[in-house]
């Protein structure tokens, strides 16, 4: 449960982010192709949330209630995908770095047989999570390659980012037993393989892999930054506010 | 070459009046042109600011489930934006300029988004009413004589039809629900139910643009008529799910077969027009400011393509 948990509350936080994107994009097609990814993102949240409420030990959970109704200190996600959105390439340098590690840990739980549930789940997010993979690198060298000036702000963008990236591969023993039981990737080997893929985009956008320093977590075990109840505030206010009410 | 021109006008006349398709390549009178230009850009507008008021509740939306299907209807609206301006373009402008006189206030939008969506209920009341406005004044837009925008409102209307739906969906879940959600429902429709009626027009006997686009083939109803047949779809879709109508003068009339309703405030219609509607400069800043922000960004994709092609 604690596994799908994280996988949930990756996808729901990041698509919360996206979702204040809307009608504020640079263009056009980018306000089709953030709301896109946020929808596919919700969906994907549903799936693995109601899987993980029906898990639960003490009561079955809707993921509507696991969504709304847990405190921050509850959420599991990454602290990488609650940071503010700030400007549409600190944005797309997250989404980036997420993306890539999303898509290898995706495909990794649809090939398992440990679960099938949530094999068939990310079976779906693999062919969604591609599509949002490709579009994330291809801004990355777009920004990247541009213009002085998009290039100055994008390397930045990563730069700020990179202390969040140690936590996805910093394996706890959720992750560890998962691992061990089959439902989720061994997070070294899944490092190694992120790390050519960052690294392949990184040099075609001509940027800079920034060094490895102190790392951020505490997201997977409950302790987040200060952007995560704000955002959770706002979120889940109407359930919040009107207790046991259908909507 | 004056008779070629007038030969040109005479056939352009007969063949619309054949209820036959204008296609870009088509000779068509300047006026003809300029109104299509106009009134499709307009639309193109009214779809990229009427994001806003939705949008900005993406964030707050009660459930997973409804999340999604205001992020799908939301991002349906960014799609006939696009392919709006598309069929814009094929009239010889650019999107370019038609985004700039929007940003500058020169072009206008539906002055129904400039008004703030204050609860949950809201956008059960824009889809249900303003989404339902929008269908009755664009379902005959199919009809319309310009081929490229009758295609885009074909599919336009399809996804309109939609979110009427999940619009009333809304309201209707509110309406089964605790008397806060009720409470929230009906201050929704009060708010929402006299703008929705602005939204087809002037009233006929006021209306600019009306009569030669009838001949033309781009309108094929009235404004007052349009504003008839919405009055009475409503009224019974409210008085099923238990909603009251906020018009004292609202009541059955046998002999024409529909509703009579109360006077609009006109004052207030053109005082929004005019720009002081509660939103209007809200929705304009933050156009201009999603286009600044992104200008960056949009140099650097450009400069990108430009090395890219530079090397080929």
């Amino acid at each position: 449960m604690h596994a799908l948990l994280r996988l949930g509350d990756d996808a729901l936080v990041l698509a919360q982010r996206l979702g204040e994107w809307c009608g504020h994009a640079p263009a056009l097609e980018e306000d089709i192709a953030l709301t896109n990814i946020a929808l596919d993102l919700i969906g994907q949240t549903q799936s693995y949330l109601s899987l993980a409420g029906s898990l639960d030990p003490v009561a079955p959970k809707t993921d509507d209630e696991l969504a709304f109704l847990r405190s921050e200190n509850e959420f599991k996600n990454l602290l990488l995908v609650e940071q503010s959105n700030g400007h549409f390439g600190d944005t797309i340098a997250r989404q980036f770095l997420f993306d890539k590690y999303a898509l290898l840990r995706a495909e990794h739980i649809a090939q398992q047989t440990f679960d099938l549930d949530a094999a068939a789940i990310a079976a779906k997010a693999v062919k969604e999570i591609r599509y949002h993979a490709d579009h994330s690198s291809k801004w990355i060298i777009r920004l990247g390659d541009g213009t002085s000036e998009s290039h100055s702000r994008i390397q930045k963008s990563i730069n700020d980012l990179w202390e969040f990236t140690g936590e996805m591969f910093a394996a706890d023993e959720v992750d560890i037993a998962g691992s061990i039981a089959g439902l989720l990737p061994d997070l070294s080997a899944l490092k190694t393989q992120w790390d050519v893929e960052i690294d392949s985009v990184l040099a075609e956008a001509t940027l800079v892999r920034p060094k490895d320093g102190a790392m951020k977590t505490g997201g997977r075990t409950g302790i987040h930054t200060k952007e995560l109840g704000i955002m959770l505030a706002e979120m889940q206010i109407l359930p919040r506010t009107h207790p046991g009410a259908s909507w | 070459m004056i008779e070629t021109q007038e030969h040109l006008r005479k056939e352009f006349d007969a063949y619309v009046a054949a209820d036959k398709k204008i296609e870009p390549k088509d000779w068509m009178p300047d006026a003809y042109r300029k109104t299509l230009i106009r009134q499709i850009s307009q639309h193109a507008h009214s779809e990229i600011v009427g994001m806003l008021p939705e949008g900005q509740w993406i964030t707050r939306a009660p459930s997973l489930q409804r999340k999604a299907i205001l992020l799908a209807k939301v991002q349906d609206e960014a799609g006939h934006g696009l392919y709006l301006y598309s069929a814009a373009e094929t009239l010889g402008v650019d999107r370019a300029d038609l985004v700039d006189d929007l940003l500058s206030g020169k072009a206008k939008y539906s002055s129904i988004f400039n008004y703030p969506s204050l609860t949950w209920a809201d956008i059960g009341a824009i889809g249900w009413l303003v989404d339902g406005a929008a269908i009755m004044n664009q379902v005959p837009l199919c009809r319309c004589s310009y081929g490229p925008y009758a295609r885009a409102m074909t599919r336009v209307c399809k996804e309109e039809s939609f979110h009427q739906r999940q619009g009333y969906s809304i309201m209707m879940q509110l309406m089964k629900g605790t008397d806060a959600q009720k409470e929230m429902a009906q201050d929704a429709l009060n708010r929402w139910w006299w703008p929705a009626l602005m939204m087809f027009g002037p009233s006929d006997s006021e209306s600019m643009h009306s009569s030669q686009n009838m001949k033309w083939n781009i309108k094929r109803f009235s404004n007052d008529e349009l504003r008839q047949r919405m009055v009475d779809m409503t009224v019974p879709q409210a008085e099923c799910i238990g909603l009251k109508m906020p018009d004292s003068d609202l009541k059955w009339n046998e002999d024409k077969g529909g509703h009579d309703f109360g006077e609009i405030d006109w004052t207030e219609f053109y005082d929004v027009i005019a720009g002081n509607g509660i939103c209007n400069k809200e929705r304009l800043e933050d156009r201009n400011k999603a286009h600044d922000d992104g200008e960056w960004v949009r140099d650097a994709a450009v400069a990108y393509s430009e090395k890219r092609n530079a090397n080929k």
